[in-house]
């Protein structure tokens, strides 16, 4: 009878917890779906019509097309960061935190769990800001391949770093401080919005130490086989910083830092 | 021979330099119905946390039927349902909903279905099992936490002041599910503030003060030795004679309440007030209560 129960636990344990964890931000789509596929119009609206007669990226390629893989990149991630980070800290302050605590999950399936949604979220919001966008302007795909391990890389990157900022934070000023002083400029500036060979020596050099830079230069090689440098070193720097940031949060997890005092 | 449903061995715990449990043992047997009471602060819930793996133990350790909750917590937690003291709940989800998920994370699925009904029913929820939780009374908000540490029909149960702001209707209601539970087999573990409730309930009864267990023992030995009878006299503004002062327990208002340890005491009391010339304006004699031997143990601030 135990046997059983053991066995089942492993899968159904973990795969309880992402169907919640999709339901939840599934039931307020209009909120984590819809609000930022409009948002990433607006931009897409307001600087093709400023810019896309007067700046050309990459010898030809108009810049609504430069820009929208940049958009649709920079939504997954901040939709991925969004979708763990809000739903964990929301439970804390809720406390019914403790249900998942109270249960056997591992801190590996717990983090598991957290991951696939915040995965499937941001894969979710750049999917549809993709399919609007084909209204726009012809979408070419030179590798698609590329484009498939830099959209789950970099929404897997965020989705961990958005467990992070949930453990962590125990109010919501402190989590709106993590969105606001390091998600938004370091997707902001990270090239969504121009190839960083436009930039000064100097701004081209402090790019290259912005995890963002890579994930978005690497997704966007995908688009147009050109980038502002090889897709291998992105994919490299996006791996690793996974690996490093999925480290530290299963140690995270395991100690109970902040969830089990 | 059958392994305890609950041992906790010199369980110590600090928070800063506050010693919050001072080496706390207790074994609790299989199908018993079992009372932790104490005033606030005096270490339960963190006795219960510590249980559930929400804290861990500064030393020492706690096995639920033999598997340790900190290096065996999958299989101690599978054997565990607890039933948080505050009133949190999830606003995205109904309430059969939220059972299924904790069902889920349980490793249950739909053959869990049916038991998932009987705790509906069982607590009075049926009605409200699409209902999401958001939109729940206060009460109905307790019925829905209790049933979700039940979802995963668990051996051991452990309900932290369940009855906290619950009318007496749904405490009925409860504690009869809950009894039928027992009769089951199922180990409940209560904390409460409700004495009553202990003692009618409860076969026995440990009581917490100070991080420590003062009292550990079945409900009827404890309440036989500790309090005995009760004699209430209203005597008006006097000065008891000096013998009977070691009997007396509460001075209230020219009412003396004694406490007695045996019938032959009354006349004891009796005579001791005659001689001194207290004339009895009122009498009252009751059996002692948990409430009386809990304030003898932990003092009058509960």
């Amino acid at each position: 009878m135990m046997e059983s129960i053991k066995i089942n636990a492993s899968i159904r344990g973990p795969w309880t917890l992402l169907k919640k964890e999709l339901l939840r931000f599934w039931r307020v789509a209009f909120q984590t779906v819809a609000a930022p596929v409009i948002t990433a119009l607006l931009y897409l609206l307001i600087f093709s019509h400023v810019l896309d007669k007067q700046v050309q990226v990459y010898d030809k390629v108009p810049y609504t097309a430069f820009l929208i893989p940049g958009l649709i990149m920079m939504s997954v991630l901040q939709n991925a960061f969004a979708n763990s980070s809000s739903s964990l800290i929301q439970s804390k302050v809720m406390g019914n935190l403790v249900f998942v605590l109270l249960t056997p999950l591992t801190h590996l399936q717990f983090f598991s769990a957290f991951l696939f949604a915040a995965i499937i979220r941001g894969l979710v919001v750049g999917l549809c800001i993709l399919l609007v966008s084909i209204w726009f302007v012809d979408i070419h795909m030179a590798n698609p391949w590329l484009i498939i391990a830099f959209a789950l890389l970099g929404s897997a990157l965020l989705g961990t770093f958005g467990i992070i900022a949930g453990i962590w934070a125990d109010r919501f000023d402190q989590m709106a401080a993590f969105q606001n002083f390091i998600i938004m400029p370091l997707s902001f500036l990270s090239g969504v919005f121009y190839s960083i060979h436009s930039l000064p020596p100097f701004w081209q050099k402090a790019s290259q130490l912005n995890p963002f830079f890579y994930m978005i230069d690497g997704f966007r090689y995908g688009f147009f086989g050109k980038g502002d440098v090889s897709p291998l070193i992105s994919l490299s720097v996006v791996g690793l910083s996974f690996l490093v940031l999925a480290w530290i949060t299963l140690k995270m997890l395991k100690s109970g830092y902040k969830l089990r005092t | 021979m059958t392994s305890p449903a609950i041992k906790i061995n010199g369980v110590h715990k600090y928070f800063g330099s506050l010693h919050a449990l001072k080496g706390v043992d207790l074994t609790i047997e299989q199908g018993e119905f079992f009372a932790l009471l104490g005033p606030n602060g005096a270490g339960k819930s963190t006795l219960i946390n510590i249980l559930a793996g929400l804290i861990k133990p500064s030393a020492g350790n706690i096995a639920v039927m033999d598997f340790d909750v900190v290096h065996q917590y999958q299989q101690a937690r599978q054997l565990l349902g607890v039933v948080p003291q505050e009133l949190v709940f999830d606003p995205f989800f109904n309430v059969r909903e939220m059972l299924r998920f904790q069902a889920g994370y349980f490793g249950r699925g739909p053959e869990n279905d049916p038991w998932i009904d009987e705790i509906l029913e069982g607590l009075g929820l049926t009605d409200k099992a699409n209902t999401n939780m958001r939109k729940l009374s206060g009460g109905m908000k307790r019925r829905a936490l209790i049933a979700q540490a039940l979802a995963h029909k668990p051996p051991v149960i452990v309900l932290d002041e369940p009855t906290a702001g619950v009318d007496v209707e749904l405490r009925q209601m409860l504690w009869e599910f809950i009894k039928k539970l027992n009769r089951a087999g199922h180990t409940i573990i209560l904390t409460t503030h409700y004495l009553e409730e202990a003692e009618a309930l409860c076969s026995r009864v440990a009581m917490m003060k100070q991080g420590e267990i003062v009292a550990l023992d079945s409900t009827s030995n404890l309440l036989n030795k500790f309090a005995g009878k009760q004699l209430r006299l209203s005597l008006g503004k006097v000065t008891l004679p000096q013998g009977l002062l070691p009997m007396l327990r509460v001075q209230d208002n020219g009412i003396f309440t004694f406490a007695l340890s045996d019938m032959e005491q009354i006349e004891m009391v009796l005579s001791g007030l005659r001689a001194a010339n207290i004339k009895v304006l009122d009498m009252q004699l009751s059996e002692a209560d948990l409430e009386d031997v809990f304030l003898s143990l932990v003092g009058n601030h509960s």
